[in-house]
């Protein structure tokens, strides 16, 4: 009988997936025999430390917090803005100071406005 | 089959004969995985046993596991209160079979010191299966490994097979005390554990 030079190939992918395959068959008739399954309630429960497992991630969160973050987010940038003008102001032409006295008497608005729909109150 | 006489003789002679029980209960009481966890100051000796002074790594017990799932000895090592008490035997349940503990300390034996207090577990025994206990407040680490030696002894010593020197307990969850009105419901596992009868006195 006669090979041709691309059988070994096939021979050798054979032993290896054998020899890829035969531990984990051991191993999982090992754990059949000496090592049955004991499942439980309590065992297959989440892991959480041993506390149980609390309620689902799924809650609805309050749509006025949103607003809210909103709020605080334009403010906040507004800071930002705020420090350097502060800090350079007696370099500043009176365009630039028009400029900045136009952005902060927006948002002043934008204040007003959200402090009169009442986004303010926490309820 | 060979009897132990002959295996004596045989292994003097440089022939070591052993049994298939034999050297798996040899992997298994040399590869102990503790469940990583601490409750009190009985921790702190436990966690310098694992470091390399004392070194529990010698006997094949430093691979201490963040899960119970991949745990098989649990070192109660501190005052088990009565709040952590159910979570202690939820973690005792979430292991995989074969499972042991060592009660480490006076607290976990018994409570200790706070034995008289309101909000401490008299002893862990009284809700899971303790294999070893430690005494001491707190216990030497060789305290510890002398409590790892002995379990590995009795480890050495169990069949293979289901039941093999496994308490019965083993075969089920064990019931997880909750917080009641007043102290733990049930206050006590009485499969496992009986409040002793004091004898009259004369």
């Amino acid at each position: 009988m006669k090979f041709g030079p691309y059988q070994f190939l096939a021979l050798f992918a054979l032993a290896a997936l054998v020899f890829a395959l035969s531990p984990l068959a051991i191993a999982w008739l090992w754990s059949r025999v000496f090592a049955p399954h004991k499942a439980g309630p309590v065992k297959n429960a989440t892991y959480e430390c041993g506390l149980e497992a609390g309620p689902t991630g799924w809650v609805q969160f309050k749509a006025d917090y949103y607003l809210y973050g909103i709020v605080f987010l334009i403010f906040d940038v507004e800071t930002i803005f705020l420090l350097p003008f502060a800090v350079a102001f007696q370099g500043l032409s009176a365009g630039a100071c028009l400029a900045m006295l136009v952005f902060v008497l927006l948002l002043a608005e934008g204040l007003v406005w959200v402090f009169a729909k009442g986004v303010l109150a926490w309820k | 089959m060979v009897d132990n006489e002959l295996r004596d003789e045989l292994s003097k002679q440089g022939v070591v004969l052993t049994s298939l029980a034999e050297l798996y209960n040899w992997g298994r009481k040399n590869s102990l995985w503790p469940l990583q966890f601490g409750l009190a100051c009985c921790a702190i000796e436990m966690i310098a046993a694992s470091m390399s002074r004392f070194d529990i790594a010698r006997f094949g017990a430093e691979v201490f596991r963040p899960s119970p799932r991949q745990a098989d000895l649990m070192i109660v090592a501190g005052t088990v209160t009565k709040k952590m008490a159910p979570q202690v035997v939820r973690l005792y349940n979430q292991m995989p079979s074969p499972k042991y503990v060592i009660a480490m300390g006076a607290c976990a034996i018994s409570g200790g010191p706070f034995k008289q207090g309101y909000n401490v577990l008299k002893g862990i025994d009284r809700y899971i299966p303790v294999d070893v206990h430690i005494a001491g407040c707190p216990p030497r680490p060789e305290a510890l490994l002398e409590g790892l030696m002995l379990l590995q002894k009795k480890i050495a010593g169990q069949r293979l097979t289901v039941g093999g020197g496994q308490p019965p307990q083993d075969a089920g969850e064990l019931p997880v005390p909750s917080y009641g009105e007043h102290d733990l419901v049930p206050s006590k596992n009485t499969e496992l554990w009986q409040p002793p009868v004091l004898a009259p006195s004369e």
